[in-house]
């Protein structure tokens, strides 16, 4: 462990240190001296991470009170909670960096933290808790994965468990679209709507174009970040232009080539004024997000006071027993 | 092991039984014992239901979760009564959940009620846990093989459920004057509803051996609940019983729009699987 210190001469010998793991490509502890710059831009990706999949839990949790089976409203309920425990164990490691989880979430509900812009589209469909899985879960999967390397040992942690769940949310949602495909045609019809809303929003959840994406290259030097937003896009395009055969369905975009010159998948434009806007706070669901996150917290705040406070008397008489057991003694 | 009595259960990995498996078994029970199956099946669905609300509304992340996994636990006990029932008349889980109407529903009108707030679904809660708790500690001993394993998994789940209840009983009772005020006035909503989940009729008389008499939970639900009351500072409120009837198909005003959510897209595309 290292002991932070005023002098220059240290600051600079724990700097040292820090790019020496870095350049090995070890892990950061949360007890080890890290930049400034560092703590910042992880805090405030990882509770953007938290509350991504807070938020998130919104557009699904309005179809577990209609799945159209037992089951799958089994399904949907097991995936809506695991969400609710990456948001846990994500603030967990953010906490580390020295930032409360109230104080994170008090940002989300002021509006002041971020959270990804494709939780503000509406799942106005069943067929959308099949298209979020396979395309919304898998577009995180393809960003997540290489984060289970990231630098700083708590966030890289968290990542693993939750990609190994995220990969299970992935799969039912392909099933779920599968099924609808092979279904009647009004449920193929609808599963063919989901998969045209989703698509150019899930290619936008790995960010601007590179060259539009200015903190990147600091957080590839510092190996939270392993590959650049465009290289993740144009993986996760190879990947589900491939399987959206088997489902039986088109992705709405006739502009999609593997270019041999660079090894990369290619897609047609996206509108990332659209992005641009959403993320501004103007989509179609921002309002109503909030809202219901901001009821919640609020609405819940007098339930989280009385846990407080009978902690605390509970805590007192046990003080009070231990006083009277040492008086006695 | 004769045929009535033969388990539907096959061993899976883990020894979970799975609504699955009760479906492959192909054990069909008479059809009393359908209708039984049916009360337990509702109760849960119909809970599940209404605690699914809460996910992504609870007043803490942790509650998303715990509120969750009850009503999953719930849902999974739903699967597997209805399940069997269905085999009855050959029917599916989801041809029994999604394609009867009101008065063929044998829920209980407690777990119809709505949720309030969070002490009010708290103190369903306390009631629905307590009673489920008592029936499937009795349930494991059926005669039914197929309905005791079912009761053997479920009475695991729901001594979380119990412990889940309670806690927050104290918490709020004993927390701050809000939270006291909020868990009385839940405690007077929901009592009106508790009698009717102890009340015997024909069914469960002629079940003698298969099915457990709701009258004979009283006595240890009312112990348990002044044992807490007591601790909590809190009193069994006297106020009228409501007249109840779920059993027999009359259920209150709220089952008709807790179905017509549940069902809906079910309904919409009848014959579909998903």
């Amino acid at each position: 462990m290292t002991t932070a210190t005023d002098t220059p001469q240290d600051l600079t010998a724990e700097q040292e240190q820090f790019d020496r793991l870095i350049a090995e490509d070890s892990r950061i502890e949360p007890r080890d001296w890290m930049p400034e710059a560092y703590r910042k831009t992880l805090t405030r990706q990882i509770s953007q991470h938290a509350h991504s999949e807070i938020i998130g839990m919104q557009p699904e949790a309005n179809w577990i009170t209609r799945a159209p089976s037992l089951k799958r409203k089994a399904i949907l309920m097991a995936k809506v909670q695991d969400e609710a425990g990456h948001g846990l164990y994500l603030y967990s490691a953010a906490e580390t960096l020295g930032t409360t989880r109230d104080s994170m979430m008090a940002d989300l509900i002021a509006g002041k933290a971020r959270y990804s812009s494709i939780f503000n589209y509406p799942a106005r469909t069943w067929a959308d808790m099949g298209a979020i899985g396979w395309l919304v879960d898998g577009a995180a999967i393809a960003n997540q994965v290489p984060l289970c390397r990231a630098s700083y040992g708590p966030y890289g942690r968290a990542m693993v468990r939750i990609c190994k769940e995220e990969s299970f949310h992935q799969r039912q949602g392909f099933e779920i679209l599968l099924e609808l495909s092979n279904g009647t045609p009004a449920q193929k019809q609808m599963a063919q709507d989901a998969v045209n809303r989703w698509y150019a929003p899930s290619l936008m959840m790995f960010g601007p174009p590179d060259e539009d994406s200015p903190n990147s290259q600091q957080s590839m030097a510092w190996n939270i970040k392993r590959f650049s937003n465009d290289e993740l896009r144009s993986r996760f395009v190879g990947m589900i232009v491939e399987q959206v055969k088997t489902l039986g369905l088109t992705l709405p975009d006739d502009q999609i080539r593997y270019n041999d010159a660079t090894g990369r998948w290619e897609h047609g434009p996206l509108d990332w004024n659209e992005f641009k806007e959403v993320l501004a706070g103007r989509g179609p669901c921002n309002a109503q997000r909030m809202e219901r996150r901001r009821e919640a917290h609020d609405g819940g705040a007098w339930v989280r006071e009385a846990a407080a406070a009978y902690a605390a008397k509970q805590a007192a008489k046990r003080a009070d027993q231990r006083d009277m057991t040492v008086k006695a003694a | 092991m004769s045929e009535s009595n033969a388990s539907a259960t096959r061993i899976t990995p883990g020894n979970a039984l799975r609504p699955e498996d009760i479906a492959a078994s192909g054990v069909k029970p008479t059809g009393a014992v359908g209708e039984y199956a049916l009360r337990l099946g509702d109760d849960a669905l119909i809970l599940a239901q209404r605690l699914g609300w809460w996910i992504s509304r609870a007043p803490e992340l942790e509650e998303d979760v715990a509120l969750g996994n009850i009503a999953l636990d719930q849902i999974g006990h739903a699967r597997s009564f209805l399940t069997y029932a269905g085999h009855a008349w050959d029917k599916t889980e989801d041809d029994l959940a999604y394609f009867r109407g009101e008065d063929e529903f044998r829920s209980a009108h407690l777990v119809e009620q709505p949720n309030g707030d969070f002490a009010r679904t708290i103190a369903r809660q306390l009631v629905i846990s307590q009673y489920q708790y008592d029936l499937y500690s009795r349930l494991v001993n059926s005669a039914d093989a197929t309905l005791a394993a079912i009761a053997a998994k479920a009475v695991k789940e729901v001594d979380y459920h119990r412990d889940h209840a309670r806690q927050w009983v104290l918490r709020l009772a004993l927390g701050t004057d809000e939270s006291r005020r909020r868990m009385i006035e839940g405690i007077l909503l929901t009592w009106p509803y508790v009698g009717e989940l102890f009340e015997d009729d024909e069914l469960v008389t002629s079940l003698d051996g298969v099915a457990v008499k709701p009258s004979s939970l009283r006595a240890s639900f009312d112990a348990e609940i002044e044992a807490l009351f007591s601790e909590a500072e809190l009193e069994v409120p006297d106020v009228p019983a409501s007249v109840g009837g779920g059993r027999q198909g009359r259920h209150s005003e709220h089952l008709g729009y807790i179905l017509a959510e549940m069902q809906v897209l079910a309904r919409e595309h009848p014959g579909a699987t998903w």
